[in-house]
């Protein structure tokens, strides 16, 4: 027999509270994680805000933080982020939507079975590969379609990062699509309505909260997205538009000053920590509204 | 539309609308296997261009300026030394988490505040995470640019996944196993560890290996501590010959990663580089597809075996 059988009650009442106590620790990491990285990005970007104002952060249309003559527009950096995520969203959406209708809504259960597993893969590629792919397979195909395409464009990075939240939109719109209950189906069907028609305007607006929350967890991982565009969209911060030019994200530029050497406590330093303020408050609305869509979606029935 | 229609009509209009489902089948086949098809195509594509390189000396050289002589001896390496450490954290206090929040915790704000931290955590850029232990790990606890930062770094990266995989394992065991012990007069640790954890293991093991999945292959994070592109040597072994036996010195070492290897090699304009990138790029990613292929295979053994 088991010694701590033996142990009298009290001391394993004790122990259990000791336990409780040390799991509860555990837990909090977690909020001390999220603590900590408001905290360090707050503090490290105070000193970054001391230097430059926040208007000219805001406003100005130039970012070279590292040149002799430095500027600190955000801007830049922003527009290449956004129009990035754009193009990415034009593949994921469609792609995810059309995958997870086919499979919550046609698919039998052993295809369904079959291929979210293998779909999930799509994502789990190493951001890094994505990357290999997007400059060096990517690209060069894109050149054929667009002549004067250039080498580094942020239409092949968002291509190839609409590719990689495939899976990611595609699942979350699927669960959506299965907690819409199954009489809502059946009254359709007897209807005289197809799968098709039941799909589309049945059981995609019933689960509409949940596939927007689909999209929009999709879009804040596109923003996060670093390797893909630091490889492949090349590094110099440009305010454009358009995809088939070369620019830098958010993100790229945190890669691009890592990679240097640059001493702690320099604006340098201290720049990385702006942008990626601005990075994580752009991700947190899209996660904070995604978070409530999805808590919407499953309260609905 | 017509207020009457003909039964010509209708047929007509039913087999329409049959035929617009079926041509929704092909076009979500479709989609779907040029998804996968696209997954295959990366692959080959890589072997085939790292073709030349792959090899023993492949895994033995350190990097080299001369691309044909470089190997991912010190990258490798450091990856698993990062992957050892991101492990050993992530497991213990994940698990410890998710048993907090699952079988411990009351239903109130405290806990709603924890669990939203943990859904936002996962939704946080990998960068962030890594600006996160620049700041702290690197500069404010002194761990330096080195092996531990890096561990622990991705170790706060993968809680999220580790500690919803576990919540999910323990959530399917039934409450009747938990009720028997409890008659029997079993604390509440005592029926965690005995009996609600080892039904668990399965669903605990696939996310920790889901999770040490996304681990190998970031990047960002550990270039934002400062992980080196370019390492000749090896940190020093974490065993040695002489009492006590275990040197922890190498968790203070400067390191290189796998995919920091890469990502250098793909930056370089130096197409022979680009065949060492390739070679690297497949060894990573088959590494990762081979630890999804574990995972879902656990998963899989697990629920068959189980029958409650």
């Amino acid at each position: 027999m088991r010694k701590g059988a033996f142990a009298s009650l009290a001391y394993r009442k004790n122990r259990d509270r000791v336990i409780e106590f040390l799991l509860l620790m555990a837990a909090l990491v977690a909020v001390f994680t999220t603590l900590a990285i408001v905290v360090i990005l707050f503090y490290e970007s105070s000193f970054f805000f001391e230097r430059v104002s926040i208007k000219d952060f805001l406003t100005d249309t130039m970012w070279t933080p590292l040149f002799a003559d430095p500027r600190y527009g955000i801007l830049p950096l922003v527009s290449g982020t956004l129009t990035v995520t754009f193009v990415a969203l034009l593949v994921a959406i469609p792609l995810g939507t059309i995958i997870a209708i086919y499979l919550s809504e046609f698919a039998n259960h052993r295809v369904r079975e079959t291929v979210k597993p293998i779909l999930e893969l799509l994502g789990a590629v190493p951001t890094v590969v994505y990357g290999f792919f997007a400059l060096l397979m990517v690209t060069p195909f894109l050149q054929k379609l667009i002549p004067g395409l250039p080498g580094f464009n942020m239409l092949s990075a968002g291509l190839v990062i609409g590719l990689m939240i495939v899976p990611y939109v595609a699942s979350v719109s699927e669960d959506a699509m299965r907690a819409v209950p199954r009489y809502m189906r059946e009254g359709s069907y007897a209807m005289g309505a197809t799968k098709l028609q039941t799909a589309l305007r049945v059981v995609v607006p019933g689960a509409l909260s949940g596939i927007a929350a689909a999209y929009i967890l999709g879009i804040s991982r596109a923003i996060g997205e670093t390797m893909v565009v630091a490889i492949a969209a090349g590094m110099q911060p440009t305010l454009t538009f358009n995809p088939t030019e070369p620019a830098a994200t958010i993100t790229a530029y945190i890669v691009q000053v890592s990679l240097g050497d640059l001493p702690h406590g320099s604006i340098g330093y201290q720049s990385i920590f702006a942008a990626g303020l601005v990075l994580m408050l752009m991700t947190l609305v899209f996660n904070v509204l995604g978070f409530f869509l999805t808590r919407k979606f499953r309260e609905a029935y | 539309m017509a207020a009457v229609m003909t039964i010509e009509e209708m047929r007509r209009g039913l087999t329409w609308r049959k035929n617009l489902d079926k041509v929704f089948v092909i076009l979500g086949l479709l989609v779907l296997f040029a998804c996968l098809g696209l997954l295959a195509i990366l692959f080959f594509d890589l072997v085939r261009d790292g073709a030349s390189r792959f090899g023993w000396d492949f895994l033995t050289q350190f990097p080299s300026r001369k691309a044909e002589r470089a190997g991912i001896l010190s990258a490798w390496v450091g990856t698993s030394m990062i992957m050892f450490v991101t492990g050993l954290v992530a497991l213990p206090v994940g698990v410890a988490a998710a048993i907090y929040l699952e079988e411990y915790a009351p239903k109130n704000w405290f806990t709603g505040i924890i669990e939203i931290n943990v859904t936002n955590l996962a939704g946080v850029p990998s960068i962030v995470y890594g600006l996160l232990a620049l700041g702290l790990f690197v500069y404010q606890f002194g761990f330096g640019q080195s092996v531990l930062s890096a561990g622990l770094t991705l170790a706060l990266l993968i809680l999220p996944i580790v500690i919803v995989a576990t919540r999910e394992s323990l959530r399917a065991v039934p409450k009747a196993i938990r009720e028997a012990a409890y008659g029997l007069g079993a604390t509440r640790w005592e029926v965690t560890k005995d009996h609600v954890l080892p039904y668990s293991t399965g669903g605990i093991l696939t996310g920790l290996i889901l999770g040490l999945s996304r681990a190998i292959g970031e990047t960002a994070p550990i270039i934002t501590i400062g992980a080196l592109s370019f390492i000749a040597f090896l940190p020093p072994s974490p065993v040695s010959g002489e009492f006590p036996f275990l040197n922890l010195e190498w968790l203070r070492s400067e390191f290189t990663a796998m995919p920091i290897q890469i990502f250098n090699w793909v930056s370089r304009p130096d197409q022979a580089f680009q065949a060492n990138a390739a070679a690297a790029g497949a060894i990573l990613l088959g590494m990762t597809l081979l630890m999804n292929g574990i995972a879902i295979w656990i998963r899989y053994r697990f629920r068959k075996k189980i029958n409650w």
